[in-house]
C-alpha cells in the first residue's frame, strides 16, 4: 500500500494536534498546558486547510488563538495565588475518567465499524471555486443563515457584557 | 487520499482525551482546556462530514462558524464565573466550590 503526500501531512497534523491535547490534560504547570493548547488549536487549522476550509483555519487561529486562548491565560495569570503547581493535578477518580474515556473512544469506534462503506468515502466530490462566497452570501440571504448569525451576533454581545459585569470589581 | 474515517477517529480521540481533561483536572481552568478541546473535536468532525459528503452546500462550514461563536462566548463566562469565585474563595479548585450560598 502506498502512502501518498495528503496521508503524510494528515498523519503529521493528527500527530501534532492529539500530542498537544494530551499535554494539555496531562501538564502540572498550567501555563504549559495553555501553550500546549494554543499547539492544538494550530493543528486543527492545518487539519482545517487539507481539508480545504480556508476561511475557517483562518477564522479558527484567529478567534480560537488570538481570543480564547489568551483569555485562558489570562484567567491562569489572575487566579495563581494558591494553585502553586505544586501536589496532584488530577482529582481522585482520575482512573474512572481514563477508563471512561477509553470506553467512549471504544464506542466511537465501534460505531464506525458497523457503517458500510465507510472506508470507501474519500472525497472525490468537486469543492466549488467560489466557496467563500458562498458561505458570505448565505450568511446574510435571509433565505439561508441569516436568522443563526444574527442570533450569534447577539449571544456574543450578551456574553462578553455579561462576562464583563461578573468579572468585575464591586465598587 | 486520506478517508473520512481517519478524520472522524481523530475527532473521536481528540474528543475523549478532552473528556479525560474535564472529568479528571482539579484546576477549574484546566475543566475549560479539556471543554474546548471537545468543541474542537466536534468542529473537525463538522468540516470533514461537509467536505467528504456535501461541499456544494455551505452549511457545514456555518455551522462550525456557529459552533465557534458559541463556545468562544461560553469560553469568556466561564473564565469570568472563575475570576469571580478567585476573588471571593480564594481558590480555583473545582472540588473546592461545595457551597450554593454562603
Amino acid at each position: 500500500m502506498t502512502v501518498t503526500v495528503d496521508q503524510i501531512l494528515f498523519l503529521l497534523s493528527a500527530l501534532v494536534t492529539l500530542g498537544a491535547a494530551i499535554i494539555v490534560v496531562t501538564a502540572r504547570n498550567l501555563v504549559h498546558a495553555a501553550l500546549a493548547l494554543i499547539a492544538t488549536f494550530f493543528g486543527v487549522a492545518i487539519l482545517f486547510v487539507l481539508l480545504q476550509a480556508g476561511f475557517l483555519a483562518t477564522v479558527q487561529v484567529v478567534l480560537y488563538i488570538g481570543a480564547i486562548a489568551i483569555l485562558i491565560i489570562f484567567a491562569i495569570m489572575l487566579t495563581r495565588r494558591v494553585m502553586q503547581d505544586s501536589g496532584p493535578q488530577t482529582n481522585q477518580q482520575w482512573w474512572l475518567a481514563a477508563l471512561l474515556s477509553l470506553a467512549l473512544f471504544a464506542a466511537l469506534w465501534a460505531v464506525f465499524q458497523q457503517v458500510p462503506g465507510l472506508q470507501n468515502v474519500t472525497g472525490t466530490q468537486v469543492i466549488p471555486n467560489d466557496s467563500l462566497q458562498r458561505l458570505g452570501f448565505g450568511f446574510v440571504d435571509p433565505n439561508q443563515y441569516m436568522l443563526p448569525f444574527e442570533l450569534a451576533s447577539v449571544l456574543l454581545l450578551i456574553a462578553l457584557v455579561g462576562s464583563i459585569v461578573i468579572a468585575g470589581e464591586k465598587q | 487520499m486520506v478517508p473520512l474515517s481517519w478524520y472522524l477517529v481523530l475527532a473521536a480521540a481528540l474528543f475523549c482525551v478532552g473528556l479525560y481533561g474535564v472529568l479528571a483536572r482539579k484546576n477549574a481552568v484546566a475543566i475549560l482546556m479539556g471543554i474546548e478541546l471537545m468543541l474542537n473535536a466536534v468542529n473537525i468532525n463538522l468540516v470533514s462530514f461537509w467536505h467528504y459528503l456535501n461541499p456544494q452546500v455551505m452549511a457545514g462550514q456555518m455551522f462550525t462558524i456557529i459552533v465557534l461563536t458559541v463556545a468562544a462566548s461560553e469560553a469568556a463566562v466561564g473564565l469570568a464565573l472563575i475570576i469571580s469565585i478567585y476573588r471571593r474563595r480564594n481558590s480555583v479548585i473545582a472540588e473546592d466550590m461545595d457551597l450554593m450560598k454562603w
